[in-house]
């Protein structure tokens, strides 16, 4: 066995696209999930774009009310099930859980192949959901108007459906790959807690992933057949569809935001240069939001018609949901205590990701308090607060984990001071355009609605030119990242001074990841707080 | 640099041990809990059904009652008993690998096979019974012999439910055929039948599922 030779790696190594396009290795497909999912990311962005633009003015400004249906369901439904669903998980578990864990691979590299040409498959048919005239639902697809419309809406749910069964193989794949494929002394209270992430993110993909399968298969079966489920003129129940959708996509926003969860976990001790504080209490408290994200749907359903019993218990297991993630938030600012805490781009972003996750956090007890929800339902309210979770969250975490692990995927550096600027760019973009909608949505603002009275369009306008802030950001980190890959400085095997298992070995890895077996003693060996300091 | 490696086989076989793995065993082991792990997720693709079935038929539960009646229990009955022999048959073609007895284990994936296609054939005589009556989906249904509420939602869950399975019949039927096919060829002897295995657990579960769908809907009336 040569020794370590970073000239050839697991990017040159088979040579040729058809290599990679047949590759079974857990790194060349999450960097395959990666480009995919930032492709779709750009495309809903842009669908994003267009409705700030469309609400610069009351009335008209660019598109008529109907295209507006259609750009808002497809900005919904390109984000959720093709970006911010398989982005982390698909893209930076795939790359880095096997590596993390001492392993070669993941479990069964075939299938996880199939995943993604799978995924492909399910996107495939999104797409044409957008030629054939797109679709106006908003991406809930409610009943009873999805039966009703005349829209592409058998493609879109079809791809919802197979995108769906490549989240549940790549689930799959991770819980038997962190079950079975640990390194030596890599105990289950070993783990960086990044896998405890992704491995509690699977649990969910797996159990709920088939529900929302079954759910917009009956919707298509009720298009094509008229089972009448969801149908009551044939005497079924449009409630039942909110139900199953919710028992779903409930959970999935901790399928988007938990993986989220993770990669802070990550960054924070890397640039605290401490040990991570409770790293009991965070592991635990990713599985305890796995659980319990199974029975808080139906606070999507206060005002459905369900009975108030059920609106109350609801309530009160939502609340109870908030305090694994109120743990999770609390240990990571008690790893900085005391750190010796740098400010490089990753960690810029996890800042941001702690700030914007909290507000969106906080403000989602006001949609869980019953008579509060009934305020706010259907108001910009909800939309500012789930951007704040899913963009100021996960989105923040993705670009935290993306600058965080640049180095060890591509073996070059990106550029510091214009990472620092992207980073504030993105920060005062998304707090211009989601802050205003917490405003407006208090005020009365509908969501969902293509017109709105003059005196909401100031705040109309801050949001939207927030959005072009966001725009600004992410053209620029776009530039520098793929700039840093053909002009980058070559990155050192370990440039943060990590301490996970990644960090060991050379940037960009070898194709066969170690090639020396690794041993595991303990997570995170950054010594006690006092050693660290005295490094200093 | 792959070429570096050596390839282990397992004793006796063609069967390469891919190179994350340390041996044959630790292979095995991980596929088995794969295919746990994904027979929980088909009982939760299942579960949504039986939430549908659990709600319409508390709703109202005479329309069911008699809708019920229109079902055959002797061809419901006599798949159960099929069904059941083929788990029989799958588990000893297992049995009989570990034994290295690649002959009966052979025959008992034919035997396997059969049993699904007896099962498809007495529901393909089953399903055209209904097409004929106008026993259909909710939005389809013609038949006037049931007066009580909405006895099209009966159907459209027999249809949703019974051809979900049945897509699960045929779909091991495929599965079963291509290990057959492995087994005659000599891939697996007492130190590897991976694929058999797994291929089992799945064909207990699809027994499992009917052992459920047959009384809900055949035996209510």
């Amino acid at each position: 066995m040569s020794v370590a030779n970073s000239d050839v790696n697991y990017i040159n190594s088979p040579k040729g696209l058809w290599s990679w396009l047949v590759t079974i290795d857990h790194k060349r497909i999450g960097i395959m999930y990666l480009f995919t999912t930032l492709a779709f990311f750009a495309l809903g962005g842009i669908f994003a774009l267009l409705l700030r633009i469309e609400h610069l003015t009351p009335g008209r400004t660019i598109m008529d009310a109907n295209q507006y249906n259609i750009a808002f369901t497809l900005h919904g439904a390109i984000m959720v099930f093709m970006f911010i669903v398989p982005n982390v998980p698909a893209a930076f578990g795939n790359f880095f859980l096997p590596i993390m864990i001492g392993a070669k691979d993941v479990a069964f590299p075939k299938i996880n192949l199939l995943s993604y040409y799978v995924f492909w498959l399910g996107a495939i048919l999104a797409v044409c959901a957008i030629i054939f005239g797109g679709v106006d639902t908003g991406w809930t697809f409610y009943t009873p108007y999805s039966i009703r419309t005349n829209t592409a809406v058998i493609f879109m749910a079809s791809g919802a459906f197979i995108m769906g069964m490549s989240s549940i193989l790549t689930g799959l794949n991770f819980i038997v790959t962190v079950h079975k494929l640990r390194a030596p002394g890599m105990t289950f209270f070993h783990l960086p807690l990044f896998i405890w992430g992704i491995y509690a993110t699977a649990i969910i993909q797996v159990l709920a992933t088939p529900v929302i399968g079954m759910t917009v298969a009956l919707l298509i079966m009720e298009r094509v057949f008229g089972i009448g489920f969801f149908d009551p003129a044939l005497g079924g129940d449009p409630i039942l569809f909110q139900h199953f959708f919710w028992f779903y996509s409930h959970p999935a926003v901790y399928i988007m935001i938990v993986p989220g969860m993770a990669i802070i976990s990550e960054i924070i001790p890397a640039f605290s240069k401490k040990t991570i504080f409770g790293y009991k209490p965070i592991a635990y408290s990713s599985l305890a939001i796995a659980f319990a994200s199974f029975i808080v749907w139906g606070h999507h359903m206060f005002t459905s018609g369900q009975s108030y019993l059920a609106s109350l218990l609801f309530s009160v297991a939502t609340i109870i949901i908030g305090v694994p993630t109120a743990i999770k938030i609390v240990n990571w600012v008690a790893t900085m205590y005391k750190g010796k805490v740098s400010w490089e781009t990753p960690m810029l972003y996890a800042m941001a990701f702690i700030f914007m996750f909290s507000i969106g956090g906080l403000t989602g007890l006001f949609h869980i308090s019953l008579a509060v929800s009934v305020h706010l339902h259907d108001t910009y309210f909800v939309v500012a607060h789930f951007h704040y979770v899913m963009m100021g969250g996960t989105v923040m975490a993705m670009l935290g984990g993306l600058h965080y692990w640049w180095p060890k995927m591509f073996g070059v550096m990106y550029n510091e001071c214009l990472g620092k600027i992207g980073a504030a760019l993105m920060f005062i973009g998304f707090n211009m355009t989601f802050g205003s909608q917490f405003i407006m949505g208090n005020l009365g603002m509908p969501r969902r609605y293509y017109d709105y009275a003059e005196r909401f369009q100031p705040l109309h306008q801050v949001s939207t030119v927030g959005s072009w802030f966001i725009a600004a950001s992410f053209l620029l980190t776009m530039s520098y990242l793929i700039y840093s890959l053909f002009k980058g400085k070559k990155a050192p095997a370990n440039p943060w001074d990590a301490k996970s298992l990644e960090w060991t070995i050379a940037s960009p890895p070898p194709t066969e990841n170690f090639l020396t077996d690794p041993v595991v003693t303990e997570p995170y060996p950054y010594g006690t707080p006092n050693k660290a300091r005295s490094h200093a | 640099m792959s070429g570096h490696h050596e390839v282990h086989y397992v004793e006796g076989t063609k069967h390469a041990i891919p190179h994350h793995f340390n041996s044959g065993y630790h292979e095995f082991d991980a596929s088995k809990m794969g295919m746990w792990v994904f027979l929980v997720n088909e009982i939760l693709l299942f579960s949504a059904l039986f939430v549908a079935y659990a709600m319409f038929r508390a709703k109202d539960p005479v329309m069911f009652h008699e809708a019920s009646h229109q079902l055959n229990k002797w061809m419901g009955g006599l798949n159960t008993i099929v069904l059941l022999f083929s788990s029989l048959t799958m588990a000893l073609s297992v049995g009989y690998l570990q034994r290295n007895n690649t002959k009966r284990a052979s025959q008992m994936l034919i035997l396997t096979f059969l049993c699904a296609a007896t099962f498809m054939v007495v529901k393909y005589f089953e399903y055209s019974h209904k097409f004929h009556a106008g026993l259909l989906t909710a939005k389809f249904y013609t038949f006037e012999g049931i007066s009580a509420g909405h006895p099209g939602l009966f159907f459209s869950l027999y249809f949703m439910m019974t051809g979900l399975h049945g897509l699960h019949v045929l779909i091991g039927m495929g599965v079963i055929a291509w290990v057959w096919w492995r087994t005659r060829r000599g891939d697996f002897n007492e130190h590897y039948f991976t694929p058999v295995e797994v291929t089992a657990l799945y064909w207990h579960l699809v027994d499992l599922v009917w052992i459920f769908l047959f009384p809900l809907l055949y035996l209510i009336g």
